[in-house]
């Protein structure tokens, strides 16, 4: 990366003062090529991991789901039903690890925080209007200390795209600062909707924008727009976030959602945490997959495994 | 969490290996004249795969004399339109059988699964699809009205890229209306005896394509055979200049494609995680057996030990070993002969105060191994920055301006490939005008296409194959 | 009053615009004149000033280099009769003429007929060109001596390429009278450069030197001299252009043959993304 030296460090933290400073420091990191990036992706995605590494694979996929629901129609009978699945993914099964966390919009937060009071799963809500994120800040920063308030210790907020694609960094940055800030105890995850800042070198931008800023995850969408995570946009993320634990030393977490369906999706988001950024990543506290269909897929694979045979729908619980 | 992939291995099964195989001589398998044989060897465990036959100066005659006739009687005359629907079978039963080919390319060669089926075998068959096109259209090629073939083409072939080589010399010589008799190399030559047999299912009229198997003296009976108008070869420089010295005077047509010490320049302003990828294609791809490899890493000054930290921290997790697993980046050296090569240059460059590194990684014990490894302080005088390796061993050299890059890449007798990263286009078309190379990937390596012409300047050989250039080695023009 | 005592010119070689004599000092007489007898040095000489004008010419626009052939053209118009004197055909001098402008107006459509781009099956700008191999040593045919000459000289020099020529030894002054035509067509010194004397003794020189990159054999007439200079030749692996025979009919068209010969082709590859 462009900074490596412990000067540099203090340097970065510098750099969220002046618009000039965020712009010249991002607009100098490397360019990402995308024909290359594609490739990288593309050939990771090629390993093939059977037997016993898909069994370790899929366990630990569980344990990274953020099993979401983010629908108008949700109620608090949907939300309460899926938190109790996030607990106990297989009730057949009580080998089968339970999922990261949950993740709803603020008003549900209460009821999903009835079922999991006292779990190791996490509660995760998504705040600052999303998805759009077009509100008054003041209304966004009361949108997350609600939603903390109400008991979410994780907080998904979006960045504001519109000041980004405009060049506004300072914006942006002092919108995490306050999102942050407002978060108090709880983990802060940024979305940078990729599927909108459309080029890898934007990506590359806004991770390190949001990292600056002091987001403890950056996550790739909303999963409101067309285009959600894609493997590599998710490694340029991962490129961001090893650059800058080499630069500050501070690690920062990644979380691909929308579009993830697949157990064989999922491996290969494995497969790249384990060869660009390794071991240090591979647990939920810094890797998570915003998702709802693919915990079945996951359950069925590993019952598969488990009793080697083919299992349906039918035998998973839907929420 | 340590994340360790389980052995994923592709089948064997799908390979029906015979225990021996004879010369492939006008359309059937036969013995050798006088009855000589070699054992080919699976170069990741060292067991036998085959035995196979040697031929002799009796058995090439034979093959050039099956070629001419099959040249004057069936081949020539034939319109191209039939030749291009020959050709066009072997591409299908190619597709067909890419699996079977691919398995049996790595047992022969130990490259590693994933390159003989993701890059090998896509492009021998895209090369027989892009050729068979041709083979009707000769007098729209921009050779003339009605180029005519040479005749019988004697071509002999690398152990690097044992079927693709055969490909990208047999399409051409058939779509131009020649009939040929190859050689594949003596390390590898069972995917040309499985080539044989496509051809014998394509029903292509026998003498067409004639497959003489042996070492260097069958290549040199072959292409110092009286009968032969054409010499097509890949393979090293010295055998190179050889071959051009024996074709002195005659009215063979020669081409050649020989070795390579390419650059690789890196600026301070490259997209640098692609570029360290491009790094890693570049020196270890196929175990860095290919001419064109990027054997010199020219990284600008001022990036270079960001650029050296990133490339040891990705060869860390290149996977070394069993070329069938899929999950296999690098795999087996393809001799004994070759290993000792490059040990025996990896030697002197550390001899000559070079540092030398490797990531840790367990080799197997039996077979022909050895480990990426890459020379840091190395200097134009040096001579791993010289000689070309062949293996994977990489020299790191630093530069400070775009001059300077120019004037180290070039300073090579060799001039076969380059490689640029950087994002400022103009500074790309500056380069590429300037390096004396016959294949120059900007922001890229290692990328192949049989529209794309391939060869080199200087003692990297002469004459293009793929694309349209590649017919003027096999047309009378 | 007596007839005016005519002024003889002195025939010398070639080499880097300039016109000097050979270093051996030695000269023979052949056309009723005395020849610069050309050494093995004068031979390695032509090649370093060959060398030093390949970047130039080579860097030259095709569009420059094409102006420049066809003021060749220009000034051989006006020495026709110079060239007559001389015992070269009329008709000769007015095809080795044409074939000049012919040439020129190959120099910026070769790389168009030659090269283009390549629809390979990925995201990539992918184009060939062709450019020059660099020095390009030639054996002048035999005869005819003008045309001959400008038939293998022109194909070489037009794409970029600088040449060490071995004029035809039996007649050479048409060879030395061309490269006075040259020097004042604002060709650059260096581009062309002339050897006269001995094929025997020049052109083995040419052949094993290892910063030439291609060798044209026209007009080598000896099979077992053609051979053993495409022996030599190997050593580096210059492009080799094997003899003519002597019965080829030079005014007929030339083709792009003799250019594409001494012409590499380079391939560039660049991703196409955002």
């Amino acid at each position: 990366m462009t900074a490596t030296t412990t000067s540099a460090r203090s340097d970065l933290a510098e750099l969220g003062r002046s618009e000039t400073a965020l712009r010249t420091f991002l607009h100098g990191l490397p360019g990402v090529d995308q024909i290359g990036a594609d490739q990288r992706a593309a050939q990771l995605g090629t390993r093939s991991i059977k037997t016993t590494a898909k069994a370790q694979a899929i366990d630990l996929a569980i344990r990274m789901v953020d099993l979401t629901t983010l629908e108008g129609a949700d109620t608090p009978g949907k939300v309460r039903a899926l938190a109790a699945k996030a607990l106990r993914p297989d009730p057949a099964d009580p080998s089968c690890p339970h999922v990261g966390a949950v993740c709803v919009y603020p008003a549900m937060v209460p009821y999903v925080a009835e079922v999991l009071r006292g779990s190791p799963v996490h509660l995760a809500s998504v705040a600052t209007a999303f998805p759009s994120g077009q509100a008054p800040l003041e209304i966004k920063l009361a949108d997350t200390r609600a939603a903390v308030a109400a008991g979410a210790d994780e907080i998904d907020m979006v960045i504001n795209r519109g000041a980004f694609l405009a060049g506004r960094y300072q914006e942006v940055y002092d919108e995490i600062v306050a999102t942050k800030e407002a978060c108090g105890a709880a983990h802060l995850k940024v979305i940078l909707e990729t599927g909108e800042l459309v080029t890898y070198d934007n990506v590359r931008r806004a991770s390190w924008l949001a990292m600056l800023a002091g987001g403890d995850f950056i996550k790739t969408s909303t999963g409101k727009v067309p285009v959600a995570a894609t493997l590599p946009v998710t490694l340029v993320m991962l490129e961001a976030v090893r650059d800058f634990r080499a630069a500050t030393g501070r690690q920062v977490g990644v979380k691909p959602a929308g579009g993830i369906k697949t157990t064989k999706d999922a491996i290969k988001y494995l497969v790249m945490v384990n060869e660009t950024v390794g071991a240090d990543w591979l647990d939920p506290d810094w890797f998570r997959f915003g998702a709802s269909s693919l915990l079945n897929d996951l359950l069925m694979q590993r019952t598969k495994l488990t009793t080697g045979t083919y299992s349906g729908p039918d035998y998973f619980t839907l929420d | 969490m340590i994340f360790e992939y389980a052995p994923a291995p592709e089948s064997r099964s799908v390979v029906d290996l015979k225990p021996s195989y004879g010369l492939f001589v006008n359309g059937s398998f036969v013995d050798p004249a006088d009855g000589g044989s070699f054992t080919s060897v699976n170069p990741a465990t060292e067991e036998v795969l085959a035995e196979v036959a040697e031929a002799g100066p009796q058995d090439v005659e034979r093959a050039v004399e099956a070629a001419r006739t099959a040249y004057q009687k069936v081949w020539g005359p034939m319109p191209g339109r039939d030749r291009a629907k020959y050709l066009y079978r072997i591409a299908r039963i190619i597709q067909e059988r890419s699996r079977e080919l691919a398995v049996l390319e790595s047992l022969d060669n130990g490259k590693p699964i994933k390159e003989s089926r993701d890059v090998d075998l896509p492009l021998v068959a895209a090369h027989f699809f892009y050729y068979a096109g041709w083979a009707d259209k000769l007098p729209h090629a921009g050779f003339g009205a009605d180029p005519q073939p040479l005749g019988v083409a004697a071509q002999v072939i690398p152990w690097n890229f044992p079927l693709l080589m055969l490909a990208w010399k047999i399409a051409p010589a058939l779509a131009a209306g020649n009939t040929v008799v190859l050689k594949p190399a003596e390390t590898t030559p069972l995917t040309a005896l499985l080539f044989a047999e496509i051809c014998q299912q394509a029903d292509l009229p026998a003498g067409v394509v004639n497959i003489v198997t042996g070492a260097g003296e069958t290549g040199r009976a072959l292409v110092e055979h009286p009968g032969v108008d054409k010499v097509a070869f890949t393979g090293s420089t010295e055998v190179g200049k050889a071959i051009a010295r024996s074709v002195a005077g005659t009215r063979k047509k020669l081409t050649l494609e020989l070795g390579g010490k390419a650059a690789n320049i890196v600026f301070d302003d490259a997209p640098i995680d692609q570029a360290v990828e491009g790094i890693v294609n570049g020196i270890f791809f196929n175990q860095g057996h290919v001419c064109c490899a990027g054997s010199r890493l020219l990284v600008q000054e001022s990036v270079a030990e960001q650029v050296l930290a990133s490339l040891k921290r990705r060869m860390a997790q290149l996977r070394v070993g069993d070329p069938l697993d899929k999950n296999t980046d690098v795999g087996a050296i393809n001799s004994a002969a070759q290993l000792a090569r490059i040990r025996e240059l990896s030697d002197v460059g550390a001899a000559e105060g070079a540092q030398r590194w490797s990531p840790p990684c367990e080799l197997p014990e039996r077979g022909f191994w050895f480990a990426p490894t890459i020379f840091t302080g190395v200097t134009q005088a040096h001579r791993i920055a010289r000689e070309e390796i062949f293996g994977p061993v990489l020299s790191v050299l630093t530069f400070r301006t775009p001059a300077e890059a120019v004037e180290k890449a070039n300073n090579t007798p060799y001039g076969l490939s380059a490689g640029i990263w950087t994002d400022k286009g103009s500074r790309i078309l500056w380069l590429a005008d300037r390096l004396r190379a016959g294949v120059v990937w900007a922001n890229t390596f290692n990328k192949f296409d049989p529209t794309s012409p391939f060869g080199g300047y200087k003692e990297s050989g002469y004459g293009r194959e793929g694309g349209r250039h590649g017919l003027e080695a096999y047309l009378n023009v | 009053m007596s007839e005016r005592v005519a002024v003889r010119k002195t025939y010398k070689l070639f080499i880097g615009g300039k016109f000097p004599r050979s270093e051996s000092g030695r000269s023979y007489l052949v056309q009723s004149a005395n020849v610069s007898l050309a050494s093995r040095k004068d031979a390695r000489d032509a090649v370093v000033a060959a060398r030093a004008a390949v970047k130039g010419w080579s860097g030259a626009t095709a569009y420059n280099r094409g102006q420049i052939l066809y003021r060749v053209a220009e000034m051989l118009e006006g020495r026709r009769e110079q060239f007559v004197a001389l015992g070269v055909p009329g008709d000769e001098v007015d095809a080795a003429t044409d074939r000049w402008v012919w040439y020129a107006g190959w120099s910026d459509k070769l790389p168009q007929v030659y090269g283009g781009a390549n629809p390979v099956a990925g995201p990539y700008f992918n184009l060939s060109a062709p450019e020059p191999t660099g020095v390009v040593a030639v054996v002048a045919p035999e005869a005819p001596a003008l045309l001959g000459l400008v038939s293998v000289i022109a194909p070489a020099i037009v794409t970029g390429n600088t040449v060490v020529v071995a004029a035809s030894p039996a007649a050479p002054l048409a060879a030395v009278t061309l490269a006075e035509v040259l020097a004042t067509s604002d060709l650059p010194g260096g581009v062309v450069n002339l050897l006269t004397g001995r094929i025997g003794e020049t052109v083995p020189t040419l052949a094993a030197h290892l910063d030439v990159n291609a060798i044209d054999l026209a007009g080598v007439t000896d099979a077992d001299l053609a051979a053993d200079l495409e022996v030599r030749a190997a050593e580096n692996l210059k492009r080799v252009l094997r003899p003519v025979p002597a019965d080829h009919d030079w005014t007929a068209d030339p083709g792009v043959g003799r250019m594409t010969a001494l012409l590499e082709t380079k391939t560039v590859w660049h991703p196409k993304g955002v």
